[in-house]
C-alpha cells in the first residue's frame, strides 16, 4: 500500500509527493517491510467482508477488549449498512450483555443492560487506571488505529503475529517488555495477545492466529471507518459522472473554438 | 474599466436597474464580452479553478462548522461525530481537507505560471502583490484550521510553529502569547484559531474582488508576453474562456474526486487520528505538504551569525522566503515578459521549480538523514541559499545581461505561426 500509494501519488505529478512519499517511508520506521494481506476493502470496487467483521468483533470481544477501548463506536453500529450488520434484535442482545452505569427511578446510580444507544465500555475507569494495570503502558483506544498507523490494517495483522519471530542475537528485551520487530523500536508492553484458537467462530472457521488476526485488523479497519462503502459507490458513481462532464466540456470546448485560430 | 462598456439593456427592469446599480453591466462587461487574448493556454484556466476552489472551501466549511465544537475536550469527538453520524459528514470533511491541499496545488501552478510568464512585471505589479497577499492568507487559513481537529499532529504543529516567535527580540514572546491566549497551546488557542478560521476565508474572498478588478485593468497577459493591441488579438470572454474554464474545472474536479473518495487520508498524516495529548511529544513533526518547503527554510539555519541567534535567523529567512515574492516586479530587470523567449532565465527557473520540490522533501525529512552521503539539514541550506540566489542574484542579473529571442510582431502573428498559418493569410469570420 505505501509503495503504491507513492507511486500513483508522483505518477499524477502532485507537488510534493516526492517529500509525502519518502517521508512516509521514513516515518514508519523504514527498516521493516510489513506483511501484506488482502483486504477485501481495498480497490475502487472495495467493500467491508461481513462475515469477516462479526468474527473480528468476536475476537475484539473475546480478547483485546479485556485491556482496549473502543471508544466511537456504539452498538447501534453493529446494526449499520456497510458494517457487520446484525440484525436489531442480535444487535441489542449484545449491547444487554454488558453492564452500564445508570440510575433508578429513585435517581440512584444502579447498573444496567446495555442498549443500542450506548458506546462500548471501556475496561477502566480512568486513563491512570488504564496505565497502573498496565506497567505504566497505556493501551490506546483502537476506534481509530486503522487510520492512525501508516497502512493500518497490514499493520495491526504485522503487530498481532509478529511475535512469533525469533529475537535476533543483538536485541535485548527490556523486562516486561517483548520483541515484536513491527512495532517502532521492536519493544512493545503489550504481551502477545493472540495464539490460535483464542476465541471459538461462531460461524465455524477455524480460528488460527492469522485468522484472527486479519478477522481484527479487518474488524477495526471498519470502526475506523464505517462509511467506507458509501464513500466508494459515491466514489464510482462521482468519478464516472465528472469524466464524462469533462468530456462533455472537452467537446463543447473544442467547438466553440473550432472557427477560431488559437 | 479597462475596455469601454458595451453593455445594453434590453428590457425594462435591466434598464431600470442600469441606472441605479449598474451590476449587471459589470458582470456582463467582466465576464460575457471581455477581451481575452486569444492565445491563453491551459495554465491560465488556474484562476478560474482557483475561484471554484475557494467557494468550495467557503461551503463545505459553513456546514462542518454547524456540526463542529471548539473545545479541548469535543473538538476531536465533533470530528468523528462528523464522520460518523452526520449524513455525509465523511463527504464534507474529507472534501474541506483534501479541498484545502487541492486549492494550494492550484495556487502553486498559477503562481509558477505568473513567474515563468513574468505576469507580475508592469502594468501588473499590483496584481500580483494582491495575489501575494491571498497567498499569505491562505497559509494562515490552512494553518489555523489544521489545529481545529486537535489531533496529535494538530496540537504539535501548532505548538513548534508558535514557538518560533519566541525567537522575535523583544516581542515575540508576547506575540506569541497573544497568540496562544496563554503560555501554550490549550483551549484559548482552539478557541480564537476557530474564530479567525471563520473569518480569514472571507477576507481572501474581498481580496479576491480586488484581484480580478485589477486583472481587467489591463486584461490578462499571455503566454507571448506581448500585449493585445486590437480585436485581431482577442476573443470575448463568453463563450471561448467560460467554456475552456469549465473545462479545465471539470478535468480538476475529476483529480479532487479521485483523492476525496479513493485516497482521502493519503496526504494527511496518521497522527492525526490521535486526539491531541500535550503529554506525549511524536517522533517526527511535520507540516502538511504545501508548506514542507518553507518548514525546510525556517530549519535550514542551525548557526549563529554574530549576534543573531540561529532559530531568529530561521524565521527571518522563512518569513524572507514569502515576502521576497512581493517585490518579484522589481526584481526582474528584463525588457522581456515571458520566458518563452529568455533561454538563460528559463533554465535557471527549472531549477528554481526543482529547487522548491528538493525544498520539500527536505522538510519532510528529519536533519540528519542523509541522501548520497550528504546531510539533509546541508541540502536544506544549499537550497536554501538558491531559493534566495534566484530572486536577489539570479532574476536581476540575468534580465539585464540575457539577449532574448526575437518576439513576434503581436499575439494574432504569433498564433498564426505557430497554427501552421502564413501571417499573411488574414482569415476567420471573427476579425
Ligand atoms: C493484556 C492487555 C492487552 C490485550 C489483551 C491486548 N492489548 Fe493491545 N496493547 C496493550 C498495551 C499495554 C499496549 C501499549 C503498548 C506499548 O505502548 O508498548 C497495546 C498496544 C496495542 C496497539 C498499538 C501499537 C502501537 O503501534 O502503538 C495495537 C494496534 C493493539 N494493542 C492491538 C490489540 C489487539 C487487536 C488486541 C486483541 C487481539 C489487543 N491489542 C489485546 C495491551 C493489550
Ligand atoms: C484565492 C486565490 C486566487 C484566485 C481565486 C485567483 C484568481 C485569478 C483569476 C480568475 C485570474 C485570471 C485567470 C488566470 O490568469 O488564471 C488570475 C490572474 C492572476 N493571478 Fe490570481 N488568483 C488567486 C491567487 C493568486 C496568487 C496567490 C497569485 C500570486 C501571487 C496570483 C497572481 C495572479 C496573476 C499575476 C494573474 C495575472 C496572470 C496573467 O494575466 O498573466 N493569484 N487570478
Amino acid at each position: 500500500m505505501k509503495m503504491k500509494k507513492a507511486k500513483i501519488l508522483t505518477a499524477l505529478g502532485l507537488v510534493g509527493s516526492l517529500a509525502l512519499g519518502t517521508g512516509s517511508a521514513l516515518a514508519s520506521g523504514g527498516e521493516v517491510h510489513l506483511k501484506h494481506e488482502h483486504w477485501s476493502f481495498d480497490g475502487y470496487t472495495g467493500s467491508y467482508d461481513q462475515a469477516a467483521l462479526r468474527r473480528g468483533l468476536q475476537v475484539y470481544r473475546d480478547v483485546c477488549s479485556a485491556c482496549h477501548s473502543l471508544d466511537y463506536v456504539a452498538f447501534r453500529n453493529l446494526s449499520d449498512e456497510g458494517g457487520p450488520s446484525f440484525p436489531e434484535k442480535m444487535m441489542k442482545a449484545i449491547a444487554a450483555e454488558y453492564e452500564m452505569p445508570g440510575i433508578d427511578d429513585e435517581g440512584e446510580p444502579i447498573m444496567r443492560p446495555g442498549a443500542s444507544p450506548d458506546y462500548f465500555p471501556s475496561p477502566y475507569a480512568n486513563t491512570t487506571q488504564a496505565e497502573a494495570m498496565n506497567g505504566g503502558a497505556m493501551p490506546p483506544d483502537l476506534s481509530l488505529m486503522a487510520k492512525a498507523r501508516r497502512d493500518g490494517p497490514n499493520y495491526i495483522f504485522s503487530l498481532l503475529t509478529g511475535y512469533e519471530e525469533e529475537v535476533p542475537h543483538d536485541v535485548e528485551v527490556l523486562e516486561d517488555l517483548n520483541y515484536n520487530p513491527y512495532f517502532p523500536g521492536g519493544q512493545i508492553a503489550m504481551a502477545q495477545p493472540l495464539y490460535g484458537d483464542d476465541v471459538e467462530y461462531a460461524d465455524g472457521t477455524e480460528a488460527t492466529i492469522e485468522q484472527e488476526a486479519r478477522d481484527v485488523a479487518h474488524f477495526l479497519m471498519w470502526a475506523a471507518e464505517p462509511r467506507l462503502e458509501e464513500r466508494k459507490t459515491g466514489g464510482r458513481k462521482a468519478l464516472l459522472f465528472l469524466i464524462i462532464l469533462s468530456g462533455l466540456m472537452f467537446l463543447c470546448y473544442r467547438m466553440v473554438w473550432s472557427d477560431v485560430d488559437h | 474599466m479597462a475596455h469601454q462598456s458595451n453593455y445594453n439593456p434590453s428590457n425594462g427592469f435591466t434598464k431600470w436597474m442600469d441606472e441605479r446599480l449598474p451590476i449587471i453591466r459589470l458582470g456582463y462587461d467582466s465576464f460575457v464580452e471581455f477581451p481575452n487574448p486569444r492565445n491563453l493556454n491551459y495554465w491560465w484556466t488556474f484562476g478560474a479553478v482557483l475561484a471554484v476552489a475557494l467557494i468550495w472551501q467557503i461551503v463545505t466549511g459553513i456546514v462542518l462548522a454547524m456540526h463542529y465544537t471548539p473545545t479541548v475536550e469535543g473538538a476531536y469527538a465533533s470530528i468523528e461525530h462528523i464522520m460518523r453520524d452526520v449524513n455525509y459528514g465523511w463527504f464534507l470533511r474529507y472534501g474541506h481537507a483534501n479541498g484545502g491541499a487541492m486549492f494550494f496545488l492550484a495556487v502553486y501552478i498559477h503562481m509558477f505560471r505568473g513567474l515563468y510568464y513574468g505576469s507580475y512585471k508592469a502594468p501588473r505589479e499590483v496584481l500580483w502583490i494582491l495575489g501575494m497577499l491571498i497567498y499569505f492568507l491562505m497559509m494562515a487559513t490552512g494553518f489555523l484550521g489544521y489545529v481545529l481537529p486537535w489531533g496529535q499532529m494538530s496540537f504539535w504543529a501548532a505548538t513548534v510553529i508558535t514557538n518560533f516567535f519566541d525567537a522575535i527580540p523583544w516581542v515575540g514572546g508576547s506575540i506569541k502569547t497573544l497568540l496562544l491566549g496563554g503560555p501554550a497551546v490549550a483551549e484559548p488557542t482552539l478557541n480564537r484559531f476557530y474564530s479567525l478560521h471563520y473569518l480569514l476565508p472571507f477576507i481572501i474572498v474581498g481580496v479576491v474582488i480586488l484581484h480580478i478588478w485589477a486583472l481587467h485593468i489591463p486584461g490578462s497577459a499571455n503566454p507571448t508576453g506581448i500585449e493585445k493591441k486590437g480585436p485581431q488579438d482577442t476573443l470575448p470572454f463568453h463563450p471561448y474562456f467560460t467554456v475552456k474554464d469549465l473545462f479545465a474545472v471539470a478535468v480538476f474536479a475529476t483529480f479532487f474526486a479521485w483523492f476525496l473518495y479513493f485516497q482521502p487520508n493519503a496526504m494527511g498524516h496518521p497522527d492525526n487520528y490521535i486526539e491531541a495529548n500535550p503529554l506525549q511529544t511524536p517522533p517526527h513533526i511535520v507540516p502538511e505538504w504545501y508548506y514542507l518547503p518553507f518548514y525546510a527554510i525556517l530549519r535550514s539555519i542551525t548557526f549563529d551569525i554574530f549576534f543573531l541567534k540561529a532559530q531568529l535567523l530561521g524565521v527571518i529567512a522563512m518569513f524572507g522566503s514569502i515576502v521576497i515574492l512581493f517585490f518579484l516586479p522589481w526584481l526582474d530587470r528584463s525588457k522581456v515578459r515571458s520566458m518563452r523567449y529568455r533561454p538563460v532565465m528559463r533554465f535557471f527557473f527549472i531549477l528554481f521549480v526543482l529547487d522548491c520540490f528538493i525544498l520539500g522533501w527536505v522538510g519532510a525529512n528529519s536533519p540528519d538523514v542523509t541522501v548520497l552521503g550528504i546531510e539533509a539539514k546541508n541540502i536544506g541550506l544549499f537550497s536554501t541559499f538558491y531559493y534566495f540566489a534566484f530572486f536577489m542574484i539570479i532574476m536581476p542579473v540575468v534580465g539585464m545581461m540575457e539577449t532574448p529571442k526575437p518576439l513576434p510582431e503581436g499575439i494574432h502573428e504569433s498564433v498564426l505561426a505557430r497554427s501552421g498559418k502564413g501571417a499573411s493569410k488574414h482569415a476567420d469570420g471573427d476579425a
